[in-house]
């Protein structure tokens, strides 16, 4: 039974110009089960994370992440992206069943 | 005769002393050697190729406190063009029961190369961080983290 995906939250800066590096900065909850860890009764937990991580920008894609058992509970995730003009990022995570978790982020460049 | 040899021999000390001082002092090579589970994790991602120390930066506490989540940014020297960029970054965790953390696929997209993530370190370790470019090359960087409390779910 795999945990349920969290509701995704994305931060991208304002009063953005054009060429101005940003950072975006994702985070996302899920409990990220290594596999190793015992429950009260002693028996282990399976392992159960979100896997894959993929942001495009107007359908490219720009930036994606593996993940492993090491990437803490409830990942954060941010990366450097340089804004050229407004668009829309499309984040998603996928978990280890292939369920996804989709997010849309509008970028405005003036 | 004896005070002569006492001297050499507090000489040969102080030498011997300032030698081990010099070593501990030494910054670790990024190539040091590493766990054989590591130095599996990496051949499995890159194969068997030469890598050159320099261009990566990791930003990690020096203390974690809690080894559940440690905040790690990796930035790597690169212009970022379509001619010239960073096309992956893997981290491994030298001691986690797993040394596998994360592989980030980059892109000149992004101007910069330079992520964040939060990290779990089941205790006191090397953090290794390999960036593939764009023409081929590999560079490798490493930087310890003391752990209090580790963070593996053990």
């Amino acid at each position: 039974m795999a945990a349920p995906m969290g509701q995704p939250r994305v931060r991208l800066p304002s009063n953005v110009k054009a060429g101005d590096i940003i950072e975006v900065r994702t985070l996302i909850s899920h409990p990220m089960e290594t596999g190793t860890r015992r429950d009260s009764s002693g028996n282990l937990v399976p392992r159960d994370i979100i896997k894959t991580f993929i942001a495009t920008f107007d359908g490219q894609e720009v930036f994606r992440m593996d993940l492993h058992p090491a990437i803490s509970a409830n990942p954060y995730i941010a990366f450097a992206f340089k804004a050229e003009k407004s668009g829309t990022f499309e984040f998603t995570w996928i978990n280890d069943a292939g369920t996804r978790a989709t997010s849309k982020s509008e970028l405005k460049v003036g | 005769m004896d005070r002569k040899l006492a001297l050499s021999r507090r000489t040969a000390l102080f030498g011997t002393a300032g030698a081990v001082v010099a070593i501990t002092l030494a910054p670790k090579p990024a190539s040091a050697s590493l766990q054989p589970a590591t130095e599996a994790a990496m051949k499995k991602l890159i194969g068997e190729k030469k890598l050159s120390e320099g261009r990566i930066t990791l930003r990690l506490p020096p203390i974690a406190e809690n080894g559940n989540t440690v905040p790690l940014t990796v930035a790597v020297e690169s212009p970022m063009t379509a001619a010239d960029y960073v096309k992956a970054v893997h981290i491994f965790a030298d001691r986690n029961p797993t040394p596998d953390v994360a592989s980030f696929t980059l892109t000149p997209a992004m101007g910069r190369a330079e992520v964040s993530t939060r990290i779990r370190l089941g205790q006191t370790q090397d953090v290794v961080a390999i960036a593939e470019m764009s023409d081929g090359s590999l560079f490798i960087g490493r930087q310890e983290v003391k752990v209090t409390i580790g963070g593996c779910g053990g």
